[in-house]
């Protein structure tokens, strides 16, 4: 196991990462947010959700460093005396939760989908390439949207706020995979070809095997990258949704819910309630972004 | 030796370096050579020997953060290589063409042939839009293209692979350069090409008397079509000579490899004839002569200095056997 | 060329008949649009003579076949949320739409691709890394942040622009226009910029991309090797190459300032069929849905096609394929 870190960090990624003070900071900062995310119940200084805990005296006050500011609403509070501070990293974990779960639904999905498509061909590569391309006309987000007023108006509506965040989760999974599956296909088409799949195939292993151990671990490369930039615009298509009211249930509000909450004010001055959030909403999607970015740059052979 | 004409290309001590993260990489290592006017020089060596690189660094167009760290390019006596870039531009293509390997990613696939000659033509002679067409069609028949008039106005995808590097040959000589630097040109060609193309690059040399810089690894082109040839090896010149003496009887210790190399088409052999282990990286050049772990004739000096062109009877070789006063070693 | 035309014409029919069956099969299985439209109380002879009407009693494929005609007519039934037809529902907010899609395309392209063609060839320069990291928070930041942001701005602190409406439009025929008043005009420019800004950031990287793939091309070497001017180099051969596949992107990234339009029109309360749309979906209106979405359908394959002929135009290789045989020599 040491040999192994050890052997990362005298790599080549972890020299030009070290070198370059924006994938750093992008990282820090997405550590950061993340980090604030996922231990939101435990830092955050009010429970912005235990209505017991709220008092509508304390609504509407101003950030800190602002005249009527309160040093325990450190970034304001809302109409019903919620903490922004609090909301933001609840919210920020629930953002956080669906975009890695749609992503890691569209990687499933799209690998599975490319893996087999290249590697059995056929037909079955026809009909599903076809499928791919023919959603990939459409903009993912119409594809979400669609998904999501669908499941809506087909369950009745308790069921559907139970359930209501895993439908996100799926609408947003199901609009990315095919950038996934056309990737994936493309390499698995390339390796399909080789070698060491002939070997196995003269060997006598089932297909399923063989795409299993020998080939997919070969052609994830791409993969990782694509996975990364797909982060930053779950995120976003997340935040999107909820903010046009189909989203998450108003009972788990991410930071496109705080937002659309805010937005009622702005007009009346208490811009903090809504423009904090989309500062946190803004700093989790660009620091995965240029992460993204960077790894892209040097997982890639061309540029180096 | 008879006193040479005055060269039209000398190349001095020419030293070009790549820093990289990992330190600064030497490609090319004090190379220095001459072409005469009218003359063809054959420039052959393994891949990454430095050969495209010299041509590169001839016209000026070395790849960033490659750059000439010392040496000199001169043309006609005059020094090339501290140019200003809008200077080099101008020697680009009047003075010097440039022929590159593969013609189908070397021609603007969105422009007609006969756009790209005339746009050439009259970015380096003052010609009316008539004058240039008419001088493009004529440029286009005198390599070979027939119904030049009507394929003036097609496009390159349009053409075949052969036809594809006449365009460019043409291209790189409808300026009236006195010096072409050919960069592999009939290496992505089928083999029936090549000879007509080659034979085609020699007639247009020797009947504008433009000097060539042909860079190659076939052997049997630059018989063919050279002059003198230089044989270069990890960034340096090895050998230079006629091309007659360096084929027949070359003398470095990997000239005669590479020769003996050469499957002969008299006899029959059992094996072919190959020299052992491979050429150094650029990261990884031995001190003294580079070629000194792989060669047959190694001895103390090799390994300690680095030899540079010494006089070997016919040719001249970079090779310490040669050294006045070395005693002979068989 | 008319083969081509043809043959693009026969791969756009299965699309829009996968979409119309998606379409139908909202229609029929997702909600009870007779209980819907009855209400609450309904006795059972109203009951069946409503699903006479609809045609509910029918085998699928005739029920498919009547909504696939009736659509082909533009004939979508009754909102279920306004009980007023579809399709006139559409018609009154496509101008909003359309003309907001226009202005925001307009300002992604002509500022888009300078900026593009300008970081990549000045690669260096201080203002190429002010572009790119403006770009980087461009595709960051989503696109009703950037209409929230700009409405904070321009609207509540300076009080330059308004923050909803069209504003006052002129009626020319059945088309509503507001770039002839004042009013609709500065209407415009805050929803048009943030529709605008995704496309443009996007438009302005790709540009930049394809214009540094471009310039490391062996013939941009060779026009460098022949002496040819840099501006010739740069903006002749250079630029050309890049449009190229720079036009059909672009071309479909119409059809997706169309789609983005949802969330303009509702952080801007814009009348436009986007609006329409997300009320639509909240309500469940089926088929409003229905409709936008065979709408956004057709509009995209419409788009696909003409950008497949754009290209077909601009690129002297495809047209040659056809007829390849002839040039060889």
């Amino acid at each position: 196991m040491s040999a192994a870190v050890s052997r990362f960090f005298d790599s080549d990624l972890w020299w030009s990462f070290s070198r370059s003070p924006v994938a750093v900071l992008s990282a820090l900062v997405a550590l950061l947010c993340i980090g604030g995310a996922v231990l939101a119940p435990w830092i955050a200084p009010q429970n912005p959700f235990d209505l017991a805990t709220l008092n509508l005296s304390d609504a509407f006050k101003p950030p800190a460093w602002a005249e009527e500011g309160d040093a325990t609403f450190p970034l304001g509070s809302d109409d019903q005396g919620r903490d922004v501070f609090s909301a933001i990293l609840h919210g920020a974990r629930v953002s956080l939760l669906v975009g890695v779960c749609a992503v890691l639904f569209s990687t499933l999905l799209g690998v599975s989908v490319g893996l087999t498509a290249g590697y059995v061909g056929g037909t079955a590569d026809a009909v599903l390439m076809r499928i791919a391309d023919i959603q990939l006309t459409f903009p993912s987000i119409l594809v979400a949207l669609l998904v999501d007023g669908v499941v809506r108006a087909a369950l009745p509506r308790e069921t559907h706020d139970q359930i209501a965040l895993f439908v996100v989760i799926f609408a947003i999974g199901i609009s990315n995979w095919p950038q996934f599956a056309r990737t994936v296909r493309g390499s698995t088409l390339v390796e399909r070809n080789k070698e060491y799949v002939l070997a196995a195939r003269v060997i006598g292993l089932s297909r399923l095997r063989i795409m299993l151990s020998h080939v997919l671990p070969n052609v994830l490369g791409p993969v990782l990258v694509i996975a990364t930039l797909n982060l930053g615009f779950a995120i976003l298509a997340e935040a999107t949704l909820s903010f046009l009211g189909v989203g998450v249930p108003p009972t788990q509000p991410s930071l496109g819910t705080l937002i659309r909450i805010g937005n009622d004010f702005l007009m009346s001055g208490e811009w903090w309630i809504t423009i904090f959030p989309g500062a946190a909403l803004v700093a989790m999607v660009l620091s995965v972004n240029l992460l993204g970015d960077w790894l892209r740059d040097a997982l890639n052979p061309r540029l180096r | 030796m008879t006193a040479a004409p005055k060269p039209l290309l000398e190349i001095r001590n020419l030293r070009v370096e790549f820093p990289t993260r990992r330190g600064t990489l030497v490609a090319l290592n004090d190379v220095s050579f001459s072409i005469a006017p009218g003359e063809i020089l054959g420039v052959v060596g393994e891949s990454g020997a430095g050969k495209s690189m010299t041509g590169a660094a001839i016209i000026g167009l070395l790849e960033p953060p490659g750059r000439i760290a010392h040496g000199q390019v001169l043309l006609d006596g005059r020094r090339i290589d501290n140019l200003s870039p809008e200077e080099m531009r101008r020697v680009r293509g009047r003075q010097i063409g440039a022929i590159f390997q593969d013609p189908l990613t070397t021609l603007n696939p969105l422009y007609t042939v006969g756009r790209q000659l005339i746009e050439t033509m009259q970015t380096h002679l003052d010609l009316s839009n008539g004058e240039a067409r008419r001088r493009a069609i004529g440029w286009l028949e005198m390599v070979g293209i027939p119904a030049a008039a009507q394929r003036i106005d097609s496009y390159p995808h349009e053409f075949s692979g052969g036809m594809r590097q006449r365009v460019v040959i043409a291209l790189a000589l409808c300026a009236e350069p006195r010096l072409v630097v050919a960069d592999e040109p009939t290496t992505a060609l089928d083999v029936s090409i090549q000879a007509q193309v080659i034979a085609l690059l020699k007639r247009l040399a020797r009947d504008k008397g433009t000097s060539m810089m042909l860079v190659t690894h076939d052997m049997g082109v630059i018989a063919e079509t050279a002059d003198r040839v230089a044989v270069m090896y990890a960034g340096r010149v090895v050998e230079i000579g006629p091309v007659r003496d360096v084929v027949k009887s070359p003398h470095h210790p990997y000239s005669i490899g590479l020769m003996n190399s050469i499957p002969p088409l008299d006899h029959r052999v059992e094996r072919l004839a190959q020299i052992d282990g491979a050429m150094p990286r650029l990261n990884a050049i031995p001190p003294g002569c580079p070629y000194n772990p792989r060669c047959p004739k190694v001895f103390d000096r090799c390994v300690a200095e680095r030899p540079d062109l010494l006089d070997a009877g016919t040719t001249r070789a970079a090779c310490w056997l040669y050294a006045p006063g070395e005693p002979l070693h068989v | 060329m008319f083969a081509f035309v043809l043959s693009r014409l026969l791969q756009a029919l299965p699309v829009m008949l996968v979409v119309a069956l998606i379409s139908f099969a909202m229609f029929a299985y997702v909600g009870d649009p007779v209980s819907i439209m009855l209400g609450q109380d309904f006795t059972e002879a109203q009951r069946a003579a409503l699903v006479r009407d609809l045609g509910l009693d029918q085998p699928f494929f005739v029920q498919f076949g009547r909504f696939v005609g009736n659509a082909v007519q533009g004939e979508f039934g009754l909102s279920y949320r306004l009980s007023r037809p579809v399709a006139e529902l559409i018609a009154e907010r496509a101008p909003a739409t359309l003309e907001l899609a226009f202005c925001a395309a307009a300002i992604a392209l002509l500022v888009g691709v300078p900026m593009g063609v300008f970081t990549g060839l000045y690669r260096r320069s201080w203002l190429s890394r002010f572009f790119l990291t403006f770009s980087l928070i461009g595709v960051s930041l989503p696109t009703f942040l950037i209409g929230i942001l700009l409405i904070l701005v321009f609207s509540v602190w300076l009080g330059w622009l308004p923050s909803f409406g069209r504003g006052e439009v002129v009626q020319l025929g059945w088309w509503s226009t507001g770039f002839l008043t004042w009013s609709g005009i500065k209407a415009l420019i805050l929803p048009s910029i943030t529709l605008g800004l995704f496309q443009l950031t996007l438009i302005m990287r790709l540009v930049r991309a394809e214009m540094l793939e471009v310039l490391r091309t062996d013939y941009i070497k060779f026009a460098r090797a022949r002496g040819l001017a840099d501006r010739s180099v740069n903006f002749g051969h250079a630029l050309k190459n890049t449009l190229v596949p720079v036009i059909t992107i672009a071309g479909l990234q119409f059809g997706s300032i169309i789609a983005f339009a949802i969330v303009t029109e509702t952080v801007f309360q814009w009348p436009g069929m986007g609006l329409l749309f997300i009320q639509s979906v909240g309500a469940a209106d089926i088929p409003v849905m229905a409709a936008y979405l065979m709408l956004i359908a057709l509009v995209f394959v419409a788009i696909n096609l003409a950008v497949d002929l754009l290209y077909f135009a601009v690129d002297p290789r495809l047209r040659a394929d056809r007829g390849a045989a002839a040039g060889r020599a």
